[in-house]
């Protein structure tokens, strides 16, 4: 938008600024986007001294494109000029597993990292072994990854996902078959630097897991947690703890802090229309992804904010944002916590495409459901009622694009409810019932009940 | 001059007819359903009266007039001779020929003991516009897909809804054998002969054929202007004049007006032929105006494969359904009865072509050969569409409106509880979810199952239950058809 545009567009604007208290002075004076390359902003790592940029590269949402045997494959040449720009301009915490895309992310991450010194960059990744999670495959899992990674250590090594199932999970997965034993070992033999575990649970669950730090029966260096400004007060309930009491327990205990989902999978970055104006009331030039990641910058214990870049746009444009960091004011917390709360106003599901439910037993295509029904309620774009003015219009394009998003086969109707997938969403949404939502909303808008 | 009324009309009927069959998008056919409402066999199964008889008062007035303007396949088939004579091309194009009655009174015969003994099926494959209709749905629809196909490409890509993508499926290969044979022979017979079909095979032609000897208007000779050229005898592409008697059998005159423009002489007129007169002859055939490209397209129809998307490596794999063993057939609603659906339905495919759903398609069973039947792998009948019931020309399927679709009970729904996966302890239920009138419920087993069963005094027959259950090939619950579709 041009800025004269944006004038006329922050005068139309005032007045309700006015009401939400804040004045339009500053709409007025608000910073443009800074000019010039920046320097990238790191964070040091109280414990080892390591030096980690803000932002690091997460490795689960790399482009993918259809191979020689019709196989969707990660785009490797995409990988690794991402990669190399990435590196270029001063990031330096590559964060994957095995489990990502299909089980390729690590392999693509190692042809692409293997091609700058070791020394220049950290590497994260996880034990995933959300399957068999008996001794021998867990290591045989931890082994593969320094295979497909091309390294001989790990930087930052995490037990995947755990939490939910509180203690109890952790202890089958990761100390009964011995594993835990084994990775301590493996890090007094230089070839892990810090151990570590992303979290998703709620409250109980973080309190037990934190609470084997208290008692000295685990040691963790670092802890990944999910945050971002929606999730900082308003995390779903009590499936999923808010990301404050998080912060603060692991900043009081002096814990590093890796941020994942600052993004909520995207959709932080494309807000519903009457949020995205008044960020850009703001602060005309910034995005609505900007202020995501500053949110998450503010607190000093976070070490890194992971961002699982996609393609050379949101690259540079995160780079962008990290070169030229500026924490969020007092008052700027506040007002995005304002814009949290009437976030939560939206019917969205709270999916963030990791993609983890995935393959459906019964073959329906559940994150691509999800961000169709998402992007069209962020977008405004979905129809609500017979009465709306453009309902005709806006119903078929719902029904269309829906179609062109998700093979027929692959739509909600199909969902039956066996819950399969509930189990592996990290957000703990009620897959099927949000399934049965879309699907009698999709309904109604067939047979004009709305 | 008449005979450009004449071509004016037919291009405008033809067009109509055939957009109307080549519609997918279920718009056209509130413009122009009633073009396949005046067709004569149609109208004669609906037993619309009103139809029937304005029919034969303009037959009687003014002789075969529906078979040069308002047939479809009569049109079609202009065109084709109008190809092959181009202006100048051939100058005596046509003889006369005398009526073959045998053949004519022989098949028009045994097309109305066909329809008598109720094997509408067979008779309608000598149905003009249903041939015409079979014709178009399985030989042009397709192409006409595709190309929308081509559009919906690229109407993502602008990120445009003007256009969106159809599935293109092969829905009987018998009835495309049946539709590609009859459109070979028809072209053949009028390359070859002008309407030879009409005159010789076409049930449809020889009744009006009886009523047209009669009519009010009739192209006459006057032998006394007549110098014998014969140039309107060749240019009769019906064969009907004989300048051996200067005489003009009118009961195979299609009314094309063709003869009346080649006389130089002013011998033939067209004019009020109850009181007696006489008429005659000219010069060749500029018979003009080719139609369309009937043989590309068919060759390129002749591919017909179903086109699905694919799906992506990171889904698991669905199978394609199959059709279940159905005892009785299932019928659209607003057909009464079975019966009463087959007795009137021509096989014109004006329904398969229409069918948002993917629900309807020809029937290869010999009983009702090429007559529409629903199956539910595609699709099912949706409560919000009544298309099928308003367009269909021959009252088989009978005007409903949507709130009146729930009366009709097309069939009932069966549960296999061997393939059932809520029998095997899977929480499913998928069915009862999506039953349209809550015909299905969910009810607790001994062993604390959760299974469904289905209600029969509600089940409609749409086939929701059986499109959406989850298990595949057959389903765990299929329709079976109803012999009486409206007792409750």
């Amino acid at each position: 938008m041009e800025r004269r545009e944006f004038l006329k567009l922050s005068g139309a604007l005032a007045l309700g600024a006015a009401a939400a208290g804040c004045s339009p002075k500053k709409a007025a004076k608000a910073p443009a986007t800074e000019e010039g390359p920046g320097e990238m902003i790191y964070r040091e790592n109280p414990v080892n001294g390591d030096r980690v940029s803000l932002i690091g590269f997460g490795c689960m949402r790399w482009p993918m494109i259809p191979g020689p045997d019709g196989d969707q494959v990660i785009d490797q040449e995409a990988v690794n000029e991402m990669v190399d720009y990435a590196i270029a301009h001063g990031i330096n915490y590559f964060d994957t597993s095995p489990a990502y895309l299909m089980g390729q992310s690590e392999k693509a991450a190692g042809i692409a990292l293997s091609r700058h010194p070791r020394e220049s960059y950290y590497i994260a990744t996880k034990l995933s072994n959300f399957g068999p999670h008996d001794r021998e495959s867990s290591i045989a899992m931890y082994r593969a990854s320094f295979e497909q990674l091309k390294t001989d250590y790990f930087d930052y090594y995490l037990l995947h996902a755990i939490g939910r199932g509180g203690v109890e999970a952790y202890r089958d997965r990761y100390v009964d078959n011995g594993m835990i034993d084994f990775l301590l070992a493996e890090k007094a033999a230089g070839r892990i630097r810090n151990l570590g575990f992303s979290f998703h649970g709620a409250q109980h669950e973080f309190d037990a897991l934190i609470g084997l730090h208290d008692s000295d029966e685990m040691h963790w260096d670092f802890c990944q947690i999910e945050m971002n400004y929606i999730d900082w007060k308003h995390a779903d309930g009590v499936r999923n703890v808010n990301a404050d009491y998080l912060y603060a327990e692991l900043d009081k205990r002096g814990i590093p802090i890796v941020i994942m989902e600052p993004l909520l999978g995207g959709r932080l970055a494309n807000v519903p229309e009457s949020i995205s104006a008044q960020l850009r009331q703001r602060e005309p030039d910034s995005s609505a992804a900007s202020w995501a990641f500053r949110f998450c910058g503010t607190y000093p214990r976070v070490l890194c904010i992971l961002s699982g870049m996609t393609n050379m746009d949101v690259l540079t444009e995160n780079v962008k944002t990290f070169s030229h960091f500026r924490p969020l004011t007092e008052e700027e917390l506040e007002f995005m916590e304002r814009m949290a709360v009437q976030y939560k106003e939206f019917p969205l599901v709270n999916c963030t495409d990791c993609k983890y439910c995935m393959p459906c037993p019964w073959g329906i295509d559940i994150p691509g459901i999800f961000k169709h029904y998402n992007s069209a309620v962020t977008e405004g774009s979905y129809a609500q009622s017979r009465e709306q003015k453009d309902y005709e219009k806006l119903k078929r394009a719902y029904l269309v694009s829906y179609d062109r998003a998700i093979p027929t086969l692959r739509q909600a109707d199909h969902c039956i409810g066996c819950g399969e997938c509930l189990s592996h969403c990290p957000q703990s949404i009620p897959i099927p019932d949000e399934l049965h939502r879309i699907d009698r909303y999709v309904e109604k808008l067939r047979q004009d009940l709305l | 001059m008449l005979k450009k009324l004449r071509i004016t009309f037919a291009v405008f009927f033809w067009l109509g007819i055939t957009l109307l069959l080549l519609d997918f998008t279920g718009v056209l056919h509130l413009w122009l359903g009633w073009m396949a409402k005046i067709q004569f066999l149609p109208a004669v199964m609906a037993a619309n009266v009103g139809i029937i008889v304005l029919l034969v008062l303009l037959t009687l007035v003014f002789g075969r007039v529906y078979c040069s303007v308002i047939c479809p396949l009569g049109v079609f088939q202009d065109g084709v001779a109008a190809l092959h004579h181009r202006p100048r091309k051939h100058k005596r194009p046509y003889h006369y020929k005398k009526e073959n009655k045998w053949l004519r009174y022989g098949i028009w015969a045994l097309f109305v003991i066909l329809l008598l003994v109720g094997l509408q099926a067979l008779a309608a494959i000598l149905a003009p516009y249903s041939a015409w209709g079979r014709i178009v749905q399985n030989l042009f629809q397709p192409v006409a897909l595709w190309l929308n196909n081509w559009f919906a490409g690229m109407a993502e890509r602008a990120g445009s809804y003007a256009f969106y993508e159809h599935v293109v499926w092969l829905r009987s290969p018998p009835t495309l054998i049946v539709a590609a044979t009859t459109l070979v022979l028809v072209i053949v017979l009028a390359w070859r002969g002008g309407r030879d079909y009409c005159n010789n095979i076409c049930p449809v032609g020889t009744t009006l054929g009886f009523l047209s000897r009669f009519a009010m208007f009739r192209p006459m000779i006057n032998k006394d202007k007549c110098k014998n050229c014969k140039a309107c005898e060749h240019a009769c592409k019906a064969s009907c004049i004989d300048l051996g008697t200067h005489s003009i059998d009118h009961s195979r005159c299609v009314t094309c007006f063709n003869c009346l423009d080649t006389c130089r002489f002013g011998a033939l007129k067209y004019r009020f032929a109850w009181k007696n007169a006489k008429a005659e002859p000219a010069t060749p055939d500029d018979g003009r105006r080719a139609f369309l490209t009937g043989t590309a397209l068919v060759i390129g129809a002749a591919a017909v494969k179903a086109q699905e998307k694919k799906t992506d490596g990171g889904f698991a794999p669905i199978k394609d359904k199959t059709i279940p063993e159905r005892e009785v057939p299932v019928t659209p609603p607003g057909s009464k009865s079975i019966k009463d659906f087959y007795r009137r339905c021509t096989a014109c495919q004006l329904c398969v072509a229409q069918c948002p759903n993917n629900v309807l398609r020809p029937s290869d069973n010999l009983d009702r050969f090429m007559q529409p039947e629903m199956s539910f792998e595609r699709g099912y009948c949706r409560p919000e569409c009544t298309r099928c019931s308003e367009i269909c020309p021959s009252g088989a399927i009978r005007p409903i409106t949507r709130e009146e679709k729930t009366r009709y009970h097309v069939g009932i729904a069966s549960i296999n509880r061997e393939l059932c996966v809520a029998e095997k302890g899977t929480s499913c239920g998928n069915c009862a979810r999506h039953c349209p009138v809550g015909a299905i419920t969910m009810v607790e087993t001994e062993g604390g199952l959760s299974v469904p069963t289905v209600d029969p005094a509600f089940c409609i027959g749409c086939g929701a239950c059986e499109n959406l259950c989850p298990v595949r090939p057959i389903s765990a619950i299929t329709v079976n058809g109803r012999y009486d579709h409206l007792s409750d």
